[in-house]
C-alpha cells in the first residue's frame, strides 16, 4: 500500500479487515455466525476481505443439500455478499488440493491464492477476525 | 513489526499449528498459548517444526500454560522464549495486528 | 494502547475465556484500556448470572463483572447469538450488555489490536 493510500484509509478511517475461515459448516455454527458478521460488518464501509483456509474451504463447496439433517442451507448467502460489496474473496490452494477440490467446485468466484500469496494478504491486514 | 500469530490447539491433535507455519512468513511472531504449548516441547514430534521456524520467526510460549501442564521451559526445544499475560499484552501492542488460528 | 476482546467460547467448556480475562487484567495493569470486550459464539454464555460453579472454583461471570465495574469496561453479548442460546437480558449478569454486532466492527475500527480467543 503507498503512503498516499494508507494517508486516504486513515482519514476515512477505513481498515483492512480480513475474516479467516477455517472450519467446514454444520458441524459447527461457525462458518454461519461468521457470516453474520461479515453481513453486518459490510455497512461500515471497511476493506474487507474473506479468506477460506484448511476445512474453511468446504463452506463455499457447490451442491449443499442440508435438509436431510434438519438445517438451513446457508450456502447461497456466499453468492449475494457481491449485492453488500464485499468482493475479496480468498480461497488457498494447498488446502483446495489437499481436498481434491479445485475452483470449478466452488459457488462464488473466490481468487485463489498459493500460501505464500495468501501470507503475503494476512500481513496486510489492520484486523483479522477468526472463526 | 508484522503479525503476532496465536494458536491455541495441540499439535499432535489438529493441523492448526502446521496452517499457522504454513501462512506465515519470516519476520512474524508466533504465540503458542492453552493446549499448543505441547507442540513446543522436546519430546513431541512437533518440536522439530518449532525449532525449524525459530529460525525466522520468533516462537513464543505462555509460561502459565506451561505450567500448569506440568512443564518447565528447560523442556522446551531451542530457539523459543517464554512469556507470561504481561509479555503477551506487549507482544500484542508491539506487532501490528493479531492474528488467532482458531 | 486500545485493545478490543472477542470472546468466541463460553466459559469452563474451552479456557478462551480464562486467557482472554487473563490478557485483559494483564493489559490493564500494564496501563492500557480496554476499548470492549465483545462475546460471540457460546462466548455469549460468559454473561449468564446463573453460573453456579463448585465454591471451589473461579466464578467466571463474576470474574468479568468484577473487572468491568473496577476498570469500567464496555462488555457486549451480541444479541443474535445470544436470542439463539437463551441469553437474553433477564440473564445478564452486572456489567453485560446486549446490542449488536456492529459493535464488534466498531471495536476492530477503534481499539488499536482486536485479540480474539476461541476454539
Amino acid at each position: 500500500m503507498s503512503d498516499t493510500q494508507e494517508t486516504e484509509g486513515k482519514q476515512r478511517n477505513v481498515k483492512r479487515f480480513m475474516f479467516l475461515n477455517r472450519k467446514a459448516p454444520y458441524g459447527t455454527i461457525y462458518a454461519l455466525e461468521s457470516l453474520e458478521v461479515v453481513l453486518i460488518g459490510a455497512a461500515f464501509d471497511q476493506d474487507v476481505s474473506l479468506v477460506f483456509v484448511d476445512d474453511g474451504v468446504y463452506q463455499l463447496k457447490k451442491g449443499q443439500q442440508s435438509k436431510g439433517i434438519g438445517q438451513k442451507n446457508f450456502s447461497p448467502t456466499y453468492r449475494a455478499l457481491e449485492d453488500y460489496d464485499v468482493e475479496k474473496l480468498y480461497v488457498e490452494r494447498e488446502s483446495l488440493e489437499a481436498r481434491g477440490l479445485t475452483a470449478e467446485d466452488l459457488l462464488v468466484p473466490a481468487r485463489v491464492l498459493g500460501a505464500a500469496e495468501l501470507g503475503a494478504l494476512m500481513e496486510a491486514q489492520d484486523v483479522v477476525l477468526s472463526f | 513489526m508484522s503479525v503476532l500469530h496465536t494458536t491455541n490447539k495441540s499439535p499432535l491433535r489438529t493441523r492448526d499449528l502446521e496452517s499457522c507455519l504454513r501462512l506465515s512468513r519470516a519476520g512474524c511472531g508466533i504465540l503458542l498459548l492453552e493446549d499448543a504449548v505441547y507442540g513446543a516441547l522436546k519430546a513431541t514430534s512437533a518440536g522439530a517444526k518449532i525449532e525449524e521456524a525459530a529460525k525466522d520467526r520468533r516462537i513464543y510460549v505462555l509460561g502459565p500454560d506451561l505450567a500448569a501442564r506440568g512443564f518447565t521451559p528447560e523442556q522446551l526445544v531451542a530457539g523459543v522464549a517464554v512469556v507470561d499475560y504481561g509479555g503477551f499484552v506487549d507482544l500484542a501492542a508491539e506487532y501490528h495486528h493479531v492474528q488467532a488460528w482458531l | 494502547m486500545k485493545f478490543g476482546i472477542l470472546v468466541n467460547e463460553g466459559p469452563y467448556q474451552h479456557q478462551a475465556s480464562d486467557s482472554a480475562y487473563q490478557f485483559a487484567v494483564a493489559a490493564l495493569a500494564r496501563g492500557h484500556q480496554i476499548y470492549r470486550v465483545f462475546f460471540y459464539n457460546d462466548g455469549v454464555n460468559n454473561a449468564n448470572k446463573l453460573t453456579e460453579p463448585p465454591q471451589d472454583d473461579r466464578n467466571i461471570t463474576r470474574q468479568w463483572s468484577a473487572l468491568a465495574a473496577e476498570h469500567d469496561i464496555d462488555m457486549v453479548v451480541c444479541v443474535a447469538a445470544g436470542m439463539r442460546r437463551g441469553i437474553k437480558d433477564e440473564l445478564l449478569a452486572p456489567g453485560f450488555h446486549i446490542s449488536g454486532l456492529g459493535q464488534l466492527i466498531q471495536a476492530g475500527i477503534e481499539a488499536d489490536r482486536l485479540v480474539v480467543f476461541g476454539d
